[in-house]
C-alpha cells in the first residue's frame, strides 16, 4: 500500500509530445480511474507508472520514492492487462505463482498466497487448468489473482474489462471494486467506459489529448464539469451545449430566444458562452409560463425507464443544435409535439465559447 | 484434426475401393525398393550377384549385419559401419541442436531487444540464405584447414550450423507473441533470460520439434561437405561410407554389405520422424498462444 505522486509528467515520441504535463497525487488506498477517449494518453500514463514506458520529463513517485529509472519489477506494482496476458503454457496456479517464484519466496508461502487469492476469486476448482480451458471471465480473474498474490504497493489496471461481454463486465466491475476495498491497495484503473469510471472511482482523472482536464470525485465531475470536453464525455446521453451570448440577466441564444437559468451565476454581458444542460435536467412544465425552451420533437427513443426526446428548440432556431431531453418513462411524447422544457434550478452550466472552460 | 468431409467425398463402395487401390499402389511403388533393399541385405553376395534376386529375406541376416556393424568393411578402410553410424549421429545431432540454439537466440535478440544496427544484422542473417554451403565451400574449406579442423567433429558441423531459415522461422513465431505477455513477465520480475527460458522456450517447443526433425535429416544426409572435410576413414559419415563402398566394377562391390548399410542409414531418420511425428505435426499446424 502506498501513495503515488505524479508530477508534471510528460511523454514525447520523437518531436511529438503526447502527454503534456500531468500532475496528480494519489492517496494511500485510493481507487483512481483514468478515463478518456482512445488516443488521449491514458494508457501511456499508466504504462509510465508501471515502468513499461520511459518518462520524458517530470517525476513519478511510488511510496515516496522516485521510480523514474526503475524497472517494473523494482517498483512493487502489479498490472492487469486488457488481454489478460496469461502465460498460455502454465496452469492457473503457476500463472499466479510465477512472480512469487521469481521473488524466491518459500514454497509454502507461495502456496498459501495463491490459495488465499484463489479462494477470494473463486478460482479454486481451476488451479490445475491451463488458461485456454477457461472462459473470459475466469481468465480475467486469474489475471487479477496474479496481481493480488504479489501484495504490491499499487494495482494498475489497463482496460481490464473491455474484452468481456456486457453482463460479465458489470459483474466483474463489482468484483474488482470489492476486491480493492477488501485489500485496500492503491489502484490506478484505465478505461474509456464512463460507466466503469463513475462506478469504480474514488476519484476520476478525465484525460483529453494528453492533458488531465479534470481530477475529482465522480459526482463533482458530473456536477461541475471543468470544461466542455468533460461535460460532453461524462454523462449519457451527452450534455446539450447551446451557443449563447450573455446579456443582462439572461443568455441570448443563436435563434433569438433568451434563457434565464435560475441559481446560476451569469458572466458579464456580451461574452460569448456555451450553455450546457444535461438531458436529465430538462423537465416538461405545464403551459409555457415556466418554460425556458420550447422544443419541437423530431425523434423519440423510449427506453422503458426513460424516454429520450430529440428536437430543436424554437429559441435556438431551426438550424441550431439538436437537443436531447431525458424524460420519465411514463411521459407520452410524439414526434411533432412541442414540449415546454424548463432547466432545473442550478443545473445550467456556462462555459467560455473560446477556451471551453467553465465560467 | 480435420473432420472428414462427407459431402465432398462420395461415400459409396466403388469409389472407396478405387481410392484404396490407388493408395495401396502408391505405397507399393514407394515401399518396394526399400523392402527389396532389406531383402538384399539378408542374402549372401553370391545370391545377389546371380539374378534374379529372391523376393523373400534370406538366411544371412545376422552374418551380414554383424559383419557390417562390427567387422570393418574393406573398401572403406576397414572401418565398421557402427563407427560411421556414430559419426553421423553426432554430426546430425550437433547440426540440429546447434542450429536451433543459435537461431532461437538470434531471433530472440532481433525481436525483443532494441540495439544499434538491429535491422542491419537482421538483413545480414537474411542475406546468408543466398549463400548455402555449396557457394561458399572454398573459403570455408580454407578457414577449416587454417584452423586445423579437418577430420574433426567441429569441422564437420560448425560450417553447417549458421541458419537463416531457422532464425526467420523463430522470428516469425516470436513476432506473434503478444507484447502484453512480455510486459506481464517484466512486471512479474522476469529478466530477459528468465523470460526466454520460462516463457519463450516452452511456447516454442512445437516449433523446435518440427525444426529438429527437419534439421536432423538435413544433417544426416549431408554429402558434399563431409566428403571435403574428412580424410580419415574413421571420420566419414554413413553417406560418404556408402558411396565409397560402391566400386565401378560390379563384382568388386560387397553388395550385401552395401544393402545392410543402406538399411542402417535409413533407420535413424525414420525413427526420428516416427517418434517425433506428433510434435512435428503439431508444430506445423498448431500455434499455441
Amino acid at each position: 500500500m502506498a501513495t503515488i505522486s505524479i508530477k508534471e509528467v510528460r511523454k514525447s515520441y520523437g518531436n511529438q509530445e503526447v502527454i503534456h504535463g500531468v500532475s496528480v497525487d494519489v492517496e494511500d488506498g485510493e481507487f483512481i480511474v483514468i478515463v478518456g477517449p482512445s488516443g488521449c494518453g491514458k494508457s501511456t500514463l499508466l504504462r509510465m507508472v508501471a515502468g513499461l514506458e520511459r518518462i520524458t520529463s517530470g517525476t513519478i513517485e511510488i511510496a515516496g520514492k522516485v521510480v523514474n529509472e526503475l524497472e517494473p519489477r523494482e517498483r512493487n506494482i502489479a498490472m492487469v492487462f486488457q488481454n489478460y496476458a496469461l502465460y498460455p503454457h502454465m496452469t492457473v496456479f503457476d500463472n499466479m505463482a510465477y512472480g512469487l517464484k521469481i521473488m524466491r519466496l518459500p514454497k509454502a508461502e507461495i502456496r498459501a498466497r495463491v490459495d488465499k487469492a484463489a479462494a477470494m476469486l473463486q478460482l479454486e476448482p481451476y488451479l490445475q487448468r491451463k488458461p485456454r480451458e477457461l472462459s473470459g471471465g475466469q481468465r480475467q480473474r486469474v489475471a487479477m489473482g496474479r496481481a493480488l498474490v504479489r501484495d504490491p504497493a499499487a494495482f494498475l489496471f489497463d482496460e481490464p474489462l473491455s474484452n468481456l461481454d456486457a453482463k460479465l463486465r458489470v459483474q466483474m466491475r463489482l468484483e474488482i471494486k470489492q476486491m480493492q476495498r477488501s485489500v485496500g491497495t492503491t489502484s490506478l484503473y484505465v478505461t474509456h467506459d464512463q460507466v466503469e469510471a463513475m462506478t469504480l472511482a474514488d476519484r476520476l482523472i478525465v484525460m483529453n489529448q494528453g492533458v488531465a482536464e479534470q481530477v475529482g470525485t465522480p459526482i463533482s465531475v458530473y456536477e461541475k464539469p471543468a470544461s466542455i470536453f468533460v461535460a460532453g464525455f461524462i454523462g449519457s446521453p451527452a450534455m446539450n451545449l447551446i451557443p449563447a451570448e450573455a446579456q443582462g440577466n439572461g443568455l441570448r441564444l443563436a435563434g433569438g430566444g433568451v434563457v434565464k437559468p435560475r441559481d446560476v451565476a451569469l458572466p458579464d454581458a456580451g461574452r460569448k458562452v456555451l450553455l450546457g444542460v444535461r438531458p436529465e435536467h430538462l423537465g416538461v412544465v405545464d403551459g409555457s409560463g415556466g418554460a425556458d425552451l420550447a422544443m419541437k420533437v423530431a425523434a423519440v427513443e423510449a427506453l422503458g425507464a426513460d424516454t429520450l426526446a430529440h428536437g430543436h428548440a424554437q429559441e435556438t432556431g431551426e438550424t441550431g443544435e439538436m437537443l436531447v431531453a431525458r424524460l420519465p418513462g411514463s411521459t407520452r411524447v410524439a414526434v411533432g409535439d412541442t414540449l415546454p422544457l424548463a432547466i432545473g434550478p442550478g443545473m445550467a452550466h456556462v462555459f467560455d465559447a473560446g477556451t471551453g472552460k467553465r465560467i | 484434426m480435420a473432420e472428414p468431409v462427407d459431402s465432398m467425398v462420395q461415400n459409396n463402395r466403388g469409389s472407396r475401393l478405387i481410392a484404396h487401390a490407388v493408395l495401396i499402389l502408391g505405397i507399393l511403388i514407394v515401399a518396394f525398393p526399400i523392402y527389396y533393399t532389406f531383402v538384399a541385405s539378408t542374402q549372401s553376395l553370391q545370391t545377389i550377384l546371380r539374378p534374379p534376386l529372391p523376393l523373400l529375406p534370406g538366411m544371412e541376416f545376422f552374418d551380414n549385419y554383424g559383419e557390417a556393424l562390427f567387422g570393418g568393411v574393406g573398401r572403406i578402410g576397414g572401418v565398421p559401419v557402427s563407427t560411421l553410424l556414430f559419426n553421423t549421429t553426432v554430426v546430425a545431432l550437433a547440426i540440429a541442436i546447434g542450429k536451433i540454439a543459435i537461431s532461437i537466440l538470434s531471433a530472440f535478440a532481433i525481436v525483443f531487444f532494441r540495439f544499434p544496427l538491429r535491422m542491419f544484422f537482421f538483413w545480414a542473417i537474411f542475406v546468408t540464405l543466398m549463400l548455402p554451403v555449396e557457394v561458399r565451400i572454398l573459403p570455408t574449406y580454407k578457414v577449416m584447414v587454417d584452423l586445423g579442423l579437418i577430420d574433426t567433429y567441429t569441422g564437420l558441423t560448425l560450417p553447417l550450423m549458421a541458419s537463416a531459415t531457422a532464425t526467420l522461422l523463430f522470428r516469425q513465431f516470436f513476432m506473434t507473441i503478444p507484447g502484453e505477455l512480455v510486459e506481464a513477465a517484466r512486471v512479474d520480475g522476469a529478466g530477459p533470460m528468465r523470460f526466454f527460458f520460462d516463457i519463450l522456450l516452452p511456447l516454442s517447443r512445437t516449433n523446435i520439434a518440427a525444426l529438429f526433425v527437419i534439421l536432423f535429416i538435413y544433417g544426416w544426409t549431408q554429402y558434399l561437405w563431409p566428403l571435403l572435410v574428412t580424410n580419415r576413414n574413421d571420420m566419414n559419415t554413413i553417406v560418404i561410407g556408402l558411396k565409397k563402398m560402391i566400386s565401378f566394377a560390379d563384382a568388386d562391390t560387397e553388395w550385401h554389405l552395401v544393402m545392410v548399410t543402406c538399411v542402417l542409414a535409413i533407420l535413424p531418420p525414420v525413427l526420428v520422424v516416427v517418434l517425433m511425428q506428433r510434435w512435428f505435426v503439431k508444430g506445423l499446424v498448431e500455434t499455441e498462444k
